[in-house]
């Protein structure tokens, strides 16, 4: 018979035993990924008849191989991270926000009507550009209020609402891409701006300005694969929202009230706490960053709209974000993992021409297995005698 | 404190000739970490008896029946049924041996109807046959004098029809023997009398019915015999026409025992909170308090005495503001410069903006006093968190309340950084209590503050309470146990079902007295 | 016939087959929801279920000569059977053994799913050796293989026509009652026979009134002795397989034996978690559900003069209508209509 505990706390324990505990938890998430990426490499392995060893180089490669593909996976990164840190004090609200792909793809159909809107009115480009962030933030805003509204009135179940939404969010892109459409009959919406680049994010230091620097300085590299890079910016927001979000989780008071809600409804109206008011709240920060992501995806990526334009990235952020524990440092780190899994997965797909799918496939092994590990933290496993003590406590 | 010594005289033993017992309990103890539940308790139920398990909150009577029930397993002792020694490992071993339980919280499904409840999990023709079952429920229903329709959903049933259904439930499994905890908890005075003309029947038919209870007139009322648990110890049995509350009462509550705990003389009183015609109904439309009135003054500690249940809960949450009053009731709170307002109908967020200082030890600590997954730090925010104008909240203070309680009520724990759910019920409640006067409340409340803490820890409770009286605070202090109360409290207001059976001073009462006020509203004493 | 009323008769067809396959989807989450778990890997399901019994009767295909569509289907059925509730396994040793989170789980697989059958999808007759577009003709013909009404009772109603009226209008009927309700493959026909057995299950069996006491509330049916494991993994798979179906009958008849990279599975997947809201977690209301999903979803295409733009509004209207009501069925808060009450919630017994 097998007897399964709660695991035993060690943290009790001062010194030692405290950092085994942690030790231990670290020790099995990596054990997780160890395995899952056997697993992985067994996989393609029979797909490609690759050396597994070399099919991870071929991964690297792939994703840090030039400067560019490093900025495009930062980029990727970037995106999913924002939209994960969007996430955080929802979840860590207990609200299951299922609706972040909604909330990325109404902020992307904002920025992409100023884009289209404003983009031949010569506004300045900071300008522009903070036009476009606002309204893409009060677009995911109001996707993130409507839900949150109904749960604090009537407790209608958040989880089903919010994944509601994001059908109805993407058929709204689908509305407007007939109207945008360019060229006409393509049913794309094209590049926007394609000439002016109107509302695109720019690169701090113009190819122009870069030529001019004397080519031999030892800054001139480097200033080049930093500042002269487009995709700059996108990571600049995200870090800031990261930080922001790590600080208003941490020491605000709005944190300190989100966190005492998710705990304990009960505890938050013996602390006085406006429980409703905080959930509409909470929900209109998250869908306003889940927006900004949009505006992220549309200005500073893609340049474009589809209702592919999030991707996914709604549903594999909740997992990142779920898994972080709601800490927005750890988001980074495995949202880096997962971008990189993606891009090298690609890389090794086009390397043999297979389908770029494989992708998912990994990402979502892996993901089984981390998720899988939880398990061996939180509990342990005893194999008892013949007789299992169930009715004992 | 230390009164065991005695325990073994007092025992009064008395055996009653019934035949063969149907279940003999052996010297069962059973453990939940340090806490002793059960202490080598050895009981015996005969063939149609209506026996009366009898003890305080917290003496053991659900868990000793619970390892009857199949709930828990004692740690040693034999349990015999019929004469055979038999191991009861799950609900179904127990309904297998014909025993079966309804606990205090209904183990019932509120989707299904009454019929459907009853078949639940058991081994039946694929097809749901209710016809049969609708037929066995209204025969079992004539045969005792019960009342229940079959098609019923359980949520449309009032509590009353749940306890009935799930005493028809554990009829219909074939129980010979059915022990009811509590049932009368959630019962009206009428509802009590049908229950039991049932269990009578029930008795008639042969069957052994055990009722676990701290009411003493229900005791005199329905049972034959009576056994008595004290702290987790057998006292003793009786045949109910040879006894009497009082005797009861001394066997339940024990002799009173000095503890020695300080009670200064009341100084400088003033009037704090002035409670009128306090009436609060719960949100399932139950009546939890009716027509409570009495002053709370400051300088003083007002005890609330009365069995679990009794509104206790209700009332000091009427006052913080988390428990919605019926109209007509008054709350007036004055503060310590004579300053008074309104707390009836203001939210906790109102009645924190009217400056009162009001400081609420609840019962449930993790769940509602303190957040189990933020550190001791974190939580001494809860009251303050709001201060200041900063977007930010202020750590440094929080840190140093907790550092300051964690030194002087000697917390033990690895650091202020530790969640408070990891700290052992004795630490919990001083980062509680600790947190709470550091407030310097005008009105302080409490529920049951030492509830499950060792003795020196309670000790520091009674001393910060007595330290709060000294202050010119109102104590309002919600215990359990009644030496405790008789030696802290000025004046102790008794509760008994949601009413007050009567307010009397905490120096001159006994014991015995405020025991049977517990029990009894002074209207029922005609009647009894 | 007039037009209109052909073309009602051609929104209700095409409803009708539409529907089928996110009835299938729904029905398989109903039983898992009854069981307390929430499966968002849905989609995923449905995916693993399509290619699984793509890839079963490609292989039949390509080893054999003359492929017989009979055994071509048989070969898909266990196909899809084996991949679907593989995935139902991964989903329930997840979330009922290892007590993983629901949500999270559900969406993992959904993932998963995407990845292996859009990968198989677009490379498996590469991986075989062959070129161009995977396509299993004769396992689809069996699939899409309808009935009609005796011919002779068709030709004898059809030689009178021109002479009556009465024949005439009799002819019209027949041929209508052709179009609606025989002109489909045999798989809308089970959906409805699955969910009619299905409906009978939970609330006529006693297995079922455990399923239902296990989602509402499993410390009470562990207290009764229900193996509330047991209950959750058999709910969980079997929900996958019906899950399945759709996926297989996606593959085989709405899209006659091909693949298409284009995420349509995965857009009916999710459209099928919201019918088991819009049914109220009841498979009966289900098979109207299904159609009437499918009636909104095409009825853009019978409303002239709408634009490109409008009609994507139209499609918007399942969604629409399965959140109105979710507001409703919290506003009213009648007990039947609401979600299994352990919904989303792992069971531990200890936590009692």
């Amino acid at each position: 018979m097998i007897h399964i505990s709660k695991r035993v706390d060690f943290t009790l324990f001062k010194g030692k035993a405290a950092w085994m505990n942690r030790f231990i938890g670290w020790g099995i998430r990596l054990l997780a990924v160890a395995l899952s990426l056997v697993v992985c490499g067994v996989l393609i392995y029979a797909l490609t008849k690759l050396n597994p060893v070399k099919v991870y180089a071929v991964m690297a490669n792939g994703v840090f191989g030039t400067t560019r593909r490093v900025w495009a996976w930062l980029r990727d990164l970037a995106l999913l991270l924002c939209i994960s840190v969007g996430l955080a004090p929802a979840f860590k609200m207990r609200f299951w926000n299922i609706g972040a792909e909604g909330q990325v793809l109404v902020g992307g159909i904002a920025t992409a009507a100023c884009m289209i809107y404003m983009g031949g009115m010569n506004i300045p480009t900071p300008l522009l550009l903070l036009i476009m962030a606002a309204t893409s933030i009060v677009a995911g805003a109001i996707w993130g209020i409507i839900p949150a509204l109904f749960k604090a009135r009537w407790n209608t179940n958040e989880t089903l609402f919010t994944l509601m939404m994001n059908y109805i969010a993407i058929q709204l892109t689908s509305y407007f891409i007939p109207k945008w459409e360019h060229p006409k009959g393509s049913n794309t919406v094209g590049l926007i701006n394609a000439g002016t680049q109107a509302g695109w994010f720019p690169s701090f230091m113009s190819k122009e300005a870069l030529a001019k620097l004397d080519p031999n300085a030892w800054y001139t590299g480097l200033l080049k694969n930093t500042v002269g890079q487009p995709y700059l910016l996108n990571v600049l927001i995200v870090i800031a929202i990261v930080l922001f979000m790590f600080f208003y989780l941490k020491k605000s008071k709005h944190g300190y009230e989100i966190a005492v809600v998710g705990q304990s409804e009960n505890t938050a109206r013996y602390a006085a706490m406006n429980v409703k008011k905080v959930i509409v709240r909470t929900m209109t920060l998250s869908g306003a960053i889940c927006g900004l992501g949009g505006f992220l995806a549309v200005a500073g990526a893609d340049h474009t709209i589809s209702a592919a334009t999030a991707g996914g990235r709604g549903f594999v952020a909740i997992i990142v974000a779920w898994l972080a524990k709601f800490n927005t440092f750890v988001m980074i780190l495995i949202s880096a993992v997962l971008v990189f899994l993606e891009k090298g997965a690609i890389a090794i797909a086009s390397e043999f021409s297979l389908s770029n799918d494989v992708s998912h496939i990994i990402k979502g092994i892996i993901l089984f297995f981390i998720l899988g590990s939880e398990f061996f933290i939180n509990y342990q496993i005893k194999f008892t005698g013949k007789s299992g003590r169930r009715a004992d406590k | 404190m230390e009164e065991k010594t005695n325990v073994t005289a007092e025992k009064k033993k008395v055996t009653i000739p019934r035949g063969d017992p149907a279940v003999e309990m052996i010297g069962i103890t059973k453990t939940f970490g340090s806490i002793v539940a059960n202490s080598s308790v050895s009981l015996s139920i005969y063939h149609g008896e209506i026996l009366s398990l009898l003890g305080e909150n917290g003496s053991g009577k659900t868990t000793l029946m619970n390892m009857l029930s199949g709930i828990y397993f004692p740690d040693a002792g034999t349990i015999k049924v019929n004469g055979k020694a038999v191991s009861i490992r799950s609900p179904k071993d127990a309904y297998d041996l014909h025993i079966g339980m309804i606990h205090q919280h209904f183990k019932l499904v509120g989707l299904l109807t009454a019929a459907e409840n009853i078949m639940l999990g058991l081994k039946g023709k694929f097809v749901l046959d209710l016809k049969s079952v609708r037929k066995a429920v209204r025969d079992i229903c004539e045969k005792y004098g019960f009342d229940i329709d079959p098609d019923k959903k359980v949520y449309d049933m009032s509590v009353s029809e749940k306890q009935t259904l799930e005493i028809v439930k554990v009829l219909y499994r074939g129980a010979d023997i059915l022990i009811l905890d509590e049932p009368t908890a959630v019962l009206t005075p009428q509802e009590t009398q049908r229950l039991f003309g049932i269990i009578r029947n029930m008795k008639a038919d042969g069957k052994s019915i055990v009722i676990i209870t701290h009411k003493l007139h229900e005791v005199m009322a329905v049972s034959d015999r009576v056994a008595v648990l004290r702290k987790g110890v057998y006292i003793g049995d009786l045949a109910t026409k040879d006894t009497n509350p009082q005797q009861l009462t001394d066997m339940m509550v024990g002799r009173a025992v000095s503890l020695n705990i300080e009670r200064p003389e009341p100084e400088n009183i003033r009037e704090c909170l002035k409670v009128e015609n306090l009436s609060v109904v719960d949100s399932e439309g139950v009546t939890k308090l009716q027509d409570v009135s009495f002053t709370a003054y400051g300088g003083e500690i007002l005890g609330v005495a009365g069995v679990s249940g009794s509104g206790q809960k209700e009332l000091l949450e009427a006052v913080a503001g988390l428990q919605p009053a019926k109209p007509g009731s008054s709350i007036v709170f004055t503060d310590m410069d004579g300053k008074t307002s309104s707390l009836i109908g203001k939210t906790p967020m109102e009645i924190k903006k009217l400056g009162v200082h009001l400081a609420f030890v609840p019962e449930d600590r993790l769940g509602m006093g303190l957040v189990g997954d933020l550190d001791i730090a974190d939580n001494m925010l809860i009251r303050t968190y709001t201060e200041g104008n900063s977007v930010f909240v202020d750590m440094k203070r929080p840190r140093k309340l907790a550092q300051e309680i964690v030194k002087e009520f000697e917390v033990v724990t690895p650091g202020i950084t530790t969640p408070v759910r990891k700290l052992s019920g004795g630490n919990v409640q001083k980062v509680l209590v600790g947190r709470e006067i550091s407030g310097n409340p005008s009105l302080m409340m409490s529920a049951y503050a030492v509830r499950g803490l060792d003795i020196n820890t309670s000790y520091t409770i009674y001393r910060l309470m007595n330290e709060q009286k000294k202050r010119g605070a109102a104590v309002i202090y919600v215990g359990e146990d009644l030496d405790v109360l008789l030696e802290l409290c000025d004046r102790i207001l008794v509760l008994c079902a949601g009413r007050i059976s009567g307010i009397v001073d905490g120096r001159k009462t006994t014991k015995e007295e405020v025991g049977l006020m517990m029990t009894h509203l002074p209207s029922e004493e005609a009647q009894a | 016939m007039s037009t209109t009323v052909i073309q009602i008769i051609t929104l209700i067809t095409t409803a009708i087959s539409f529907g089928t396959v996110i009835l299938f989807g729904s029905l398989g989450e109903i039983l898992t929801e009854k069981s307390g778990h929430l499966n968002l890997g849905v989609p995923g399901i449905m995916y693993l279920g399509g290619i699984g019994g793509l890839i079963g009767s490609f292989l039949y295909e390509n080893a054999s000569a003359s492929p017989v569509p009979f055994v071509g289907m048989l070969v898909a059925l266990a196909g899809t059977l084996i991949c679907s509730v593989l995935g139902g396994l991964i989903y329930s040793f997840l979330t009922v053994t290892l007590r993983a989170n629901q949500n999270v789980t559900g969406l993992t697989l959904t993932i998963l799913g995407s990845g292996v059958a859009n990968f198989f999808g677009g490379s498996l007759s590469k991986l075989a050796g062959g070129v161009g577009q995977i396509s299993v003709p004769a396992t689809s013909s069996a699939f899409c293989a309808t009935q009609k009404l005796s011919d002779a009772l068709v030709a004898l109603v059809s030689k009178g026509a021109s002479s009556s009226g009465f024949l005439r209008v009799l002819g019209g009927v027949l041929d209508g009652f052709d179009k609606v309700f025989l002109s489909y493959g045999f798989m809308v026909y089970v959906a409805v026979i699955i969910a009619i057995l299905l409906s009978l299950f939970i609330n006529r069996t006693s297995k079922g009134l455990n399923l239902r006491a296990v989602g509402e509330n499993p410390a009470t049916a562990d207290a009764a002795g229900i193996n509330v494991i047991r209950y959750k993994y058999l709910a969980t798979c079997t929900g996958a397989a019906i899950s399945g179906l759709g996926g297989l009958y996606y593959v085989m008849d709405y899209i006659n034996g091909t693949w298409a990279n284009d995420g349509n599975i995965e857009a009916l997947g999710w459209l099928a978690v919201a019918l088991v809201i819009f049914a109220t977690w009841k498979p009966l209301r289900s098979i109207w559900g299904a159609y009437l999903f499918g009636a909104l979803y095409w009825l853009y295409n019978y409303i002239p003069g709408l634009t490109r733009s409008m009609q994507e509004v139209f499609k918007m209207l399942p969604y629409a209508v399965t959140i109105i009501v979710l507001i409703m069925v919290s506003l009213r808060h009648k007990k039947e209509d609401l979600p299994p009450s352990s919904l989303g919630l792992s069971y531990f017994r200890e936590d009692r």
